[in-house]
This record gives C-alpha cells, structure tokens and sequence, in this order.
C-alpha cells in the first residue's frame, strides 16, 4: 500500500503538527503532552468541558472535532489505539473550568481501561469531577440484550454533537452525561466493508476480501462483520443496514430523526448520496421525516472502503442540540 | 538465586530484542482477530522502554523504580489495551520489589505472581476468554503451587512456564469472549491469541535470561 509519509513512526505527531499549524485559532497542544490537544479559545467559567479521544486514523475523528459548540479536548492515541492516561489527564486538567469534564468515546476494551485510569488520576490527583458516556451504535457488534457491549463507530458524532451543545447550554456535568446517554440510546449505525486498510507501520491490509465481496456489520477498526457475502446494490446494501437499524430501534411514522451517511475513507461522496438517497427512500415511506442529513466522511478507518448509515431519533432536546453550531476545522454548522 | 536491578535491565533489554524479531509474527496472529497491529504496538513500547534504559535508569539500583518506570513508560507510549495491562503488572511486580537492589527466590516468585494477577485483574478476563489471561493465569497457579512445595524459583518458574505454554496454545482451539476479536465467534477458532503470545514470550524470554545469566546455586 502506497502512503505519503516520512518514517512511520512519526506519523502521528507529524499530522499533530500540521493540524495545529493548520489551525492555531482553534487548536493547540498542551506543552505537557504532545498527544494532549485543547481549544484555543477562551471557554466560559463554569462550563463542564468536553473530551473526546480514541485512536488516531479516524480523521476527522477525534480531533477534528474540537472547536466551539462540540468539544474542549481531544486526547490522541497512536494508530486505531485508545491513547494513554497521561495526554487523557493533560487535556482534563487544562479544559475543567470549575464544573468538571465529561470524557466521550467509543465502547473499546483499551477506551474503557485508559479513559478509566485517567478519571480515576482527575479525582485523586487534581480534584477534578469526570464524567463519562460511551458510545456502543454499532447494531452489528451485539445483540439488543446485550448493547452495553456494542462497539462504537460514526453515531460517536452524534453523540460529541449533542453533549458538545449540551454544555454550550450551559449544563451541570450530571446534565451533559444524560444528554450524552441519551443521544447513545437514541443513536444505531452498522456498516458495510468493501476493502481493508492497512496501517502505515506495517503496510499489511487489516482484512480480506475478495475483489467481488463485501462484509456487512464491519468494525471501523476491520473487526469482522455479521457476514461475508458477494457485493449487492447500493439500494440491496443501504436496504439491509437501515432495516436492521429500525429493526433494533423502534422509530414511528412523524417521528424526526437525524441521518448520517459516513465514508469510511475511501469511498467517493458519489456512492454515499446514491446511499443517502435510498435511506431517504425507506424513511419517507414508513413516514419518518428526516430532520436534518449529514453525508461524508465522518469517523474514517484510514483508507478503508465502505460505509455506515447511523439514525438517532429526535426529541425536542435532541433536536436543539443537533441545531447548535459548530465550528471546528473539519466541521463547521452554521 | 539472586537476582540484581542490573539483571532486570538486562532482561527488558532482552524483551526488546525479542519484540522486535517477533514484531511481524505478533501482527500476523492480529490481523485474524483484530486489527494486526500487536507486533507495532509492543514495538512501540518496549523501544521507549528502551529509552529509559539507557537514559533516566542507568543508575538506577532500585528494583522497584526500575519496574514502574518500565510500566509507566509503556503505559504512556502505548495507550490501547495491552498498555494498562501490561502496564499494571509491571507496576503490580514492582510493589513488591520496591526498594530492593537485589531480590531472591522469594520475591522472584512473589513478583512474577504479582504480574500476572494484576494483568487478570485490569483485564477482567477469564481463562477461556481467548486473551493474555490463558497463558498467564495457568503460569500463575502452577507458580504459586510449586514454589510452595519446593521453595525453589527456578524449578517453579520453568514450570510455571510450560503451564503458560498450553494455556497460549490452546487459545487457538476456543471462541474468542473479549476484546474487538469477540465478535468473530466460530471464526475465531483456529487463531492463536497475540496477547496471549506476547505474554507467553515475556515469560519465555525470562525463562532463557535465568537460564544463561545467573549462577546455578547448589
């Protein structure tokens, strides 16, 4: 696999680099750890700050979701990998501004146990209150029962919108973890894999797949999927993730949700809106209205090639937060 | 047997040498239940690790400093899920070394017992679950069992070892139960679990450092 880099060691801390470079009205490395990056803008006194992190890879995820109305902090981790307590605790220690931080990410065995030490080291160490919502969308990675052990993928953004906004509003840190949980309840996506990617150190493709299949349920990781089968429609493709995603999910007719069609870094905007057009199709004839529809790369897996569709259900404070806007580099809502 | 701070950092020298021979084999396992990136992520700990060694540990006669700054240093270069874990034993081992220049048999089996039980618990896993914790958890009972019967590390250790040994190996005939590779179910079978060959490794290259840097007493 062809890549533009210099030594793949670095090329985490060299994207860091250009980011803030990039962006230093929006962005800056706390100088304790270069994996530790905050807002530059001033935030309010009082307001609970919000942290997001996971591995790095999923660009515009995570970091790109820093900037006013979604999050404070972002904590990067080396490639697909959760990151360290350490720049978890720079990042915490830098954006409380008295009312404590709520850490958000997704429901992974390394998130849980780093995200875990860095609130329990907040508490102890720095007397700071840490909260903390987990993202587990993906309808794919385990049955209703058992949802607290699903994986998260792009309904994560759904979930940094409407906790980014609720502490806008200016919540209590209780206030935001519920709006998060909710936005989680309310949020289901599931995915479908047409090519692996393959990480800069190794060069090697993270799965298999024949030039004429598909995995549907795919990881953005490359977990494997419910099944492996030979590629079908969009329409067929889109048909299968939004039925088994309503299925999960009971959304009635008049009710509002918001969509998210999310490439998975390869795939071109072209197939995505010839998805979006389907899910369209299957909301409007089971009368959903669809209250307002995100289409692009959201929460990426490096190169990968393929898609997930995510709906969160709307309430009236659901739907307030969605509206807030956001402006981060590699999101802006107006 | 004795064992000195000085051997200590001969050994995790010797784990780094290891890791980076066994970077690609360790990323091959993952890439059937992960993501194949294992190999790179020990590589990346243990070569910061190395770091240390060479630098802030050079003086360092303390076996217990020695160990949390080796599970620290992990821990901070490597995030993911194999950081706290291994992190977590090395710190959990250092306890009970801690301001120790040189340790005996006692504490070589204390230590070790330490490391493994501490990795189970961060971990939350079971034997059977298809993780580090299959080699590990049969390395730490068979430890334990023989040590008290004989008193001697040596022979305790290189049992405890082979124990470890089957446990890794029979992660290949079982369901995966934790991590990102749980969902894989009967696809699973067949795969030997990277962690819980990395975790084997680190006890075989201990194995081997026993064997051929310290005398045989007796």
């Amino acid at each position: 696999m062809k890549k533009l880099m210099n030594d793949s060691k670095d090329i985490v801390e060299e994207m860091i680099e250009g980011y803030v470079k990039a962006h230093p009205d929006i962005i800056r490395q706390v100088p304790e750890n270069a994996r530790a990056l905050v807002t530059s803008q001033e935030t309010r006194e009082n307001k609970v700050g919000i942290l997001v992190g996971g591995g790095s890879g999923h660009e515009p995820g995570f970091m790109g979701y820093v900037g006013s109305g979604m999050a404070d902090g972002v904590a990067v981790g080396n490639i697909f990998a959760s990151p360290s307590p350490d720049p978890i605790l720079e990042v915490t220690k830098n954006i409380d501004k008295g009312a404590g931080v709520v850490y958000l990410y997704g429901n992974y065995a390394g998130d849980v146990m780093n995200f875990g030490m860095a609130a329990e080291m907040a508490d102890l160490e720095e007397d700071i209150q840490v909260g903390m919502a987990l993202a587990t969308d993906d309808v794919a990675s385990a049955p209703k029962e058992e949802k607290e052990k699903r994986r998260g993928i792009a309904g994560e953004f759904f979930i940094f919108k409407a906790a980014g906004a609720a502490a806008d509003f200016g919540y209590s840190l209780e206030e935001v973890v519920r709006v998060a949980n909710k936005a989680n309840d309310n949020t289901r996506s599931m995915g479908v894999g047409l090519s692996p990617c393959s990480l800069p150190q190794t060069g090697e493709p993270s799965f298999v797949l024949g030039e004429d299949e598909m995995e549907i349920g795919l990881g953005h990781h490359g977990e494997p999927g419910l099944e492996k089968g030979k590629i079908e429609s969009a329409d067929s493709v889109t048909d299968r993730l939004v039925n088994d995603i309503l299925e999960d999910i009971e959304i009635n007719s008049g009710e509002k949700v918001a969509v998210l069609v999310n490439g998975l870094g390869s795939t071109p905007r072209m197939e995505l809106y010839v998805m979006y057009r389907r899910v369209e199709q299957i909301l409007n004839e089971r009368g959903i209205d669809i209250y307002r529809s995100y289409v692009g790369d959201y929460i990426t897996s490096l190169e990968m090639g393929g898609a997930s569709v995510t709906l969160m259900k709307l309430d009236d404070e659901l739907e307030e937060a969605i509206d807030h806007p956001v402006n981060c580099p590699m999101f802006v809502q107006k | 047997m004795e064992f000195s701070a000085n051997q200590f950092k001969s050994y995790y020298k010797e784990i780094i040498s290891m890791v980076e021979e066994e970077k690609n084999y360790l990323c091959e396992l993952d890439r059937k239940l992960g993501d194949g990136d294992h190999g790179v992520t020990m590589s990346i700990g243990w070569q910061a690790v190395d770091e240390k060694i060479d630098n802030e540990l050079v003086e360092e006669e303390d076996c217990g400093k020695i160990n949390i700054m080796v599970g620290k240093t992990f821990l901070n270069a490597v995030g993911s899920s194999v950081g706290p874990l291994y992190a977590t034993g090395f710190m959990r081992g250092a306890k009970v070394v801690k301001g120790k220049s040189v340790i005996g048999d006692n504490d070589l089996a204390e230590f070790w017992i330490a490391f493994a039980r501490g990795i189970q618990e961060r971990g939350q896993a079971e034997v059977g679950d298809k993780t580090m914790v299959d080699t590990l958890e049969p390395f730490a009972d068979k430890l334990e069992s023989v040590f008290a019967e004989t008193k001697d590390f040596r022979i305790a250790f290189n049992e405890a070892v082979e124990a470890g040994e089957k446990g890794m190996q029979y992660t290949k005939d079982i369901v995966s139960k934790k991590g990102r590779s749980s969902r894989l179910g009967e696809r699973s079978i067949g795969a030997q679990d990277p962690g819980a060959t990395s975790a084997y490794l680190i006890l075989a290259t201990f194995q081997n450092f026993i064997k051929s840097h310290t005398a045989q007493v007796g």
